[in-house]
């Protein structure tokens, strides 16, 4: 293939994944309430954003679940995979097989076994069970990408810790701890990414009162999505899209959140 | 760090997956193989012979079949381009994929509504350069349509991953002993990109078929895939039992992919992160 049409074929295929993002910007613009008509340019949407308090509720619903879930699951989850490559190959086999399980299996299954558990033992469906959700389904993204960081541990220098006097406490997190920290780091962002994408585990396990953008997106279809939806959905992308930029153009902040190697 | 301390941190965890994969995914048995009043029976599990589950289950299969070849298709030379250009900016790459997950999921696919309506976007531009409109909004097209573009990076990343990794020196050496481009990548870098191959099938085919979304938003609600009606099973009607059942039909084909990667990917190479 030839570099011209290399060029094209990466352009064509970053066209598809982006023209929905186009799309989304452009209809926050829209005056019309129609997803297909052009009614004029506005910022009526962006202004109205602020007050309305039932999309303001789901916001913070949302960032709330996304900020714990991938706070405890990268907690729980950094442990466990300092802990799975002390154990011995067998447990380790299990252990990993068990982690695969959310990842690989259909989310909805994972979204009607939890609804199950809870309706079984009873528990109220609220914001308490879709953290739980997405805390589960959170963990194994934490622990494959810290895994491979304490794979490229050098050993000896956590043994050299203990040996010039240090506690196996300080050892940890004065000489692994900082060397596995990227990986920590990149598995709380995927964590906190994929809660905030999350439509269907949350659709199982939410109970009546309780939404999050998504589910509350999801109740609109029918009747008509709510334009500043997309206002709001513009100003979270442009925001990361910033913050990423910003984040690339510092070189050593760059590093730091390099995912994986 | 292997002593005796280290082993016990792994009880948090252990403790978790025990309440929330283990014990639901055993819920998801218990309901399935019960009827209403807990009784034991597998009609449940039969009632996927119903025509209308059956219809469901193999619209479901054939769509997603569609969407992951045509993933594999679009992403395999993407991969190869990516990587050859590849200037250890691994980092960039993953940003790229991931950043569209930042627009929320529903509405990146409702987009896919305006641009492919009758009157949407695609259409006005292929009437303007005087080509034939296209109708596929509503229709299983849509569905296929919005599967590809959800589950793209998906394929896209394993396969890079993979070749990346392929030592250069190899396909140099092929090249040496006298292989032409054709044969250095049927020999040499096909087979070494195997697992990134498998783990991405699972990783598109698995969300593919079981989804209720997709088809909820582009297929018009006319078209019902396995996913919706164990969605409404579980949502509409309260059937848990059936629901489940249901459920456990489509596990099979979840439990037969994962086996197959389990099998080509060993060393877990190929995995998406």
């Amino acid at each position: 293939m030839s570099n011209v049409l290399k060029k094209i074929y990466i352009i064509l295929i970053f066209i598809f994944l982006y023209a929905p993002m186009a799309v989304l910007i452009v209809l926050s613009f829209n005056a019309s309430k129609s997803r297909s008509k052009w009614g004029g340019f506005t910022f009526k949407w962006y202004a109205k954003l602020l007050s309305d308090s039932s999309i303001m509720e789901a916001l913070i619903t949302t960032l709330m679940l996304a900020l714990l879930s991938s706070i405890i699951a990268t907690f729980i989850g950094t442990i466990a995979a300092i802990a799975i490559t002390g154990l011995k190959k067998s447990t380790r086999t299990l252990m990993m097989g068990i982690t695969n399980i959310p990842m690989l299996n259909a989310e909805i299954v994972t979204g009607i076994s939890l609804m199950l558990l809870f309706i079984f033992f009873k528990i109220k469906f609220g914001f308490t069970t879709i953290l739980l959700a997405h805390i589960t389904f959170n963990i194994p993204y934490v622990i494959l990408s810290v895994l491979p960081r304490i794979k490229q541990l050098n050993p000896s220098a956590y043994e050299a810790a203990m040996d010039l006097g240090a506690s196996p406490f300080k050892a940890f997190f004065k000489v692994v701890f900082p060397d596995i920290l990227p990986g920590v780091f990149s598995g709380m962002l995927m964590a906190f990414t994929m809660s905030i994408d999350d439509f269907i585990i949350t659709h199982f396990t939410k109970g009546a009162g309780v939404d999050t953008l998504s589910t509350k997106i999801y109740s609109q279809v029918r009747k008509g999505i709510d334009p500043k939806m997309y206002a709001l959905s513009s100003v979270i992308f442009i925001t990361v899209l910033i913050l990423l930029i910003l984040v690339n153009l510092l070189p050593n902040a760059g590093k730091k959140a390099k995912i994986k190697k | 760090m292997k002593n005796k301390f280290v082993k016990w941190l792994s009880l948090p965890y252990a403790l978790w997956s025990m309440a929330f994969v283990i014990i639901p995914l055993l819920m998801v048995f218990y309901f399935g193989l019960t009827d209403k009043s807990g009784k034991f029976t597998i009609s449940n599990i039969l009632s996927i012979s119903l025509p209308v589950h059956f219809k469901s289950l193999l619209i479901a299969l054939l769509l997603s079949l569609i969407s992951t070849i045509i993933c594999l298709l679009l992403s395999y030379p993407l991969a190869m381009i990516l990587s050859s250009m590849n200037s250890g900016n691994n980092r960039l790459m993953i940003l790229i994929f991931v950043l569209p997950m930042w627009m929320n999921f529903l509405l990146r696919t409702l987009a896919w509504q305006t641009l492919l309506e009758n009157e949407g976007v695609i259409n006005t531009i292929l009437r303007a350069i005087h080509l034939p409109g296209l109708k596929i909004i509503n229709t299983p097209y849509a569905i296929v349509f919005g599967m590809i573009y959800n589950f793209l990076p998906f394929m896209v990343l394993p396969i890079y991953n993979v070749l990346c990794k392929i030592d250069k020196n190899l396909l140099n050496a092929a090249r040496d002993l006298g292989a032409n481009e054709i044969q250095t990548f049927l020999k040499v870098t096909l087979p070494l990109s195997v697992p990134g191959i498998i783990s991405g099938i699972t990783m598109v085919f698995v969300p593919a078929l079981t989804t209720f979304v997709i088809s909820d938003l582009l297929g018009g609600s006319k078209i019902l895939l396995i996913g919706n009606v164990i969605e409404q099973e579980f949502t509409l009607n309260s059937n848990w039992n059936l629901g489940s059942g249901l459920s456990i039909v489509l596990m099979l084909f979840i439990v037969i992919s994962m086996i197959i990667t389990a099998v080509f990917d060993k060393d877990g190479e190929g995995s998406a992160l």
